[in-house]
């Protein structure tokens, strides 16, 4: 098993009358509630829990990219990751990841994953989402019904600008280039691990699976709602003749780990509860666009949100309702280990993104959970899988002789 | 059922008999709803033809149509398809078709009659925003295209009961494929640059607006008008973006009186 903790970087000072007061956390929320002087404690305070997070012992760390919300603060999660690699020496680095159809041209991303790789010595994890519609369409303005054409476009021109030895001519429907010419390029080879985070299309699965990519589901809905969706998956990947070796999946669990059951519910509830209540109040007509799911999908899909009268997801959401519909797996860390146990066995994953930093959780409450975690719940789940033992396709190959500069910089020669 | 040379099938809406002038109708954003009311009093004078865009409705194709320029092809496509026998029509494009009609009246102005634009789509106004159609969810159309908001709801669902779930499904997808087709060319601002265009478009024009028109301000009109080589403004009274739906008799007037 892998273990990466992730941080979503959520803006912890919301104000209690938000739901109240604003219809969406991402897209129209007043950029007034940002404080760019208490987001410089915010962004330090998040970083330090990452690379307190390696210390730990955990595999990797975790970033992503949103835009224009108060759920996340990583339009760049490069930028963060630049500051990961340099401070940290062993951890993979998972950017989960760059919205590829954004960047214009895409050949940006190339680029700088390729500096993270090498920055970090062959440390990265390439994700490429295709993007939330709240930020691809709302806010970066991509046409919805094209948006999955030019995010293949896009990969497409990444894989091979990684892999071309020479310059080679591009000439797509979205991107024209007449030298592409990547520089520099990664050290893992043939690329880095590639991370697809994805909801429940059949077509993200073959996308998937016809290239060897992790498929990562990251939602909130938990691990009870998510098997439906794995077992599908592994359905489709036994249809394409596909190994089933759990490092092809990967699941993102909020977590919290506690003394005993009732110290969890102590400690994080209002956090975590926060983080429901307020950073995923998205505005329902931001997230799906006509055009951004394929016909098929929503045909299956839910209806709930389209009523006038189901406005208020999440309102009356409590503690036990999380808990219980395996939401957020909280509790001492026994619970935690014989849930986490669970969600491993009947999903099928080798990696879980560990979400141990909740909404407005203080740094403290962050730390004890974490440390929990990786002495107490971790090592008893290290051996699930143990036929698929040295399994790492999905996994990064670092250099052996790796600069350390978090030991040597500054230090007078 | 229609075939362009392109491939795209298209179902044609038809009112009056085929000796008439010909008059082309080009839906808005909202498609062909199920009342024909002014289709058909235009009917009693001309030969009209309504085709329908694809992603809409029965009317498939629209994975063929990605930027401005394939829209607009399409149009002429259709008329070819259409087979009028070599006489000019006079096109009427309302909302989303309006944008589609100017833009054809630049390629290819002398191959129309007249044109007539009612709530046309194309313009951007810093002053008078078009909302983003995008973000509604579907009980919210009806308050922003009719002035009459439950008579306008009732009109764009033919009916349908939103708390029967098929029902609000059946809507939904529908509108994923109408509004995912049209937002080729609205999204994410409804402006593919026709104004620099519109001093091609040398044909008679019309521009008819609703006089409470939430989607397409009013004051687009005097846009148009100053765009277009030769144009005029005629509002309606009573009517929001919907105009051909709530106005359908005071529309067709102005229409008849304008062609002729």
């Amino acid at each position: 098993m892998k273990f990466t903790w992730f941080n979503l970087m959520p803006w912890p000072h919301l104000p209690d009358d938000f739901r109240e007061k604003h219809r969406s956390v991402w897209v129209d929320i007043p950029n007034t509630l940002y404080d760019p002087v208490l987001g410089h404690a915010v962004y330090h305070t998040y970083m330090d829990q990452l690379e307190y997070a390696e210390a730990l012992g955990f595999d990797g760390i975790g970033v992503n990219e949103h835009h224009q919300n108060g759920y996340g603060l990583m339009p760049s999660p490069n930028i963060i990751a630049a500051g990961l690699a340099r401070r940290t020496s062993r951890a993979a680095i998972c950017v989960i990841g760059n919205s590829i159809a954004l960047y214009n041209p895409p050949i940006r991303v190339a680029e700088e994953f390729a500096m993270l790789d090498v920055i970090s010595g062959g440390r990265l994890v390439a994700g490429f989402p295709v993007g939330t519609a709240m930020d691809t369409n709302f806010c970066y303005g991509q046409i919805p019904a094209l948006t999955r054409d030019k995010y293949r476009e896009a990969h497409d021109l990444i894989r091979r600008a990684w892999a071309a030895d020479e310059p080679f001519v591009f000439d797509g429907k979205y991107n024209q280039l007449r030298w592409v010419n990547c520089w520099p390029k990664p050290i893992q080879k043939p690329h880095p691990p590639i991370y697809i985070p994805g909801g429940g299309s059949v077509e993200t699965w073959d996308f998937c699976l016809d290239h060897d990519y992790n498929y990562s589901y990251l939602s909130f809905g938990g691990y009870r709602a998510g098997k439906m969706l794995l077992d599908a998956y592994w359905e489709r990947a036994a249809a394409l003749g596909k190994d089933d070796s759990p490092y092809r999946a990967a699941f993102a669990q909020i977590v919290a780990v506690a003394d005993t059951d009732a110290d969890a519910e102590k400690l994080y509830a209002e956090h975590i509860l926060y983080f429901y209540n307020r950073c995923l109040r998205v505005y329902p007509g931001f997230n799906d666009p006509p055009g951004y799911r394929t016909i098929r999908t929503i045909r299956e899909g839910t209806l709930t949100l389209l009523r006038r009268e189901n406005q208020q997801l999440f309102q009356n959401v409590t503690w036990k309702d999380l808990v219980e519909r395996g939401m957020v797996i909280a509790g001492s860390p026994e619970t935690v280990r014989q849930r986490m146990e669970e969600l491993i066995k009947t999903l099928r994953v080798g990696h879980v993104f560990c979400i141990l930093h909740n909404g407005n959780q203080p740094d403290e409450k962050t730390r004890h959970s974490t440390r929990l975690f990786a002495e107490r719940v971790m090592p008893k789940l290290r051996g699930l899988w143990p036929e698929w033992e040295g399994d790492d396709r999905w996994w990064i190959h670092p250099i052996e002789d790796r600069y350390r500069p978090s030991e040597t910089a500054g230090v007078p020669q | 059922m229609l075939e362009t040379r392109k491939g795209a099938r298209v179902r044609v809406l038809e009112a009056g008999s085929e000796g008439g002038r010909p008059v082309v109708f080009l839906h808005g954003v909202a498609g062909l709803l199920d009342e024909h009311r002014f289709l058909e009093l235009l009917g009693e004078r001309y030969h009209v033809l309504a085709p329908e865009l694809p992603g809409y409705g029965d009317s498939t194709g629209e994975e063929l149509l990605e930027d401005m320029l394939d829209f607009s092809l399409h149009g002429w496509d259709v008329i070819d398809a259409l087979g009028l026998g070599g006489s000019r029509p006079a096109m009427i494009g309302h909302s989303i078709g309006g944008m589609i009609a100017a833009e054809m009246a630049c390629l290819a102005p002398s191959a129309l009659d007249r044109l007539v634009l009612v709530g046309a789509l194309g313009l951007w106004l810093d002053a008078h925003p078009v909302p983003d159609l995008f973000s509604f969810l579907p009980f919210e159309f009806g308050d922003v295209l009719f002035e009459d908001p439950e008579r306008g709801a009732a009109l764009l669902t033919g009916g349908l009961d939103f708390s029967d779930d098929a029902a609000l499904r059946e809507f939904f997808v529908g509108n994923a494929r109408r509004l995912g087709t049209a937002g080729k060319i609205l999204f994410p601002v409804p402006n593919r640059r026709v104004s620099k265009r519109l001093y091609r478009a040398t044909v008679d024009t019309r521009l008819i607006w609703g006089e409470s028109d939430r989607v397409v301000p009013p004051a687009h009109a005097e846009r148009w008008a100053e765009l277009l080589p030769c144009a005029s403004v005629a509002r309606i009274a009573g009517a929001g973006h919907m105009v051909p739906y709530e106005q359908p008799e005071a529309l067709a007037a102005e229409v008849s009186a304008f062609l002729g």
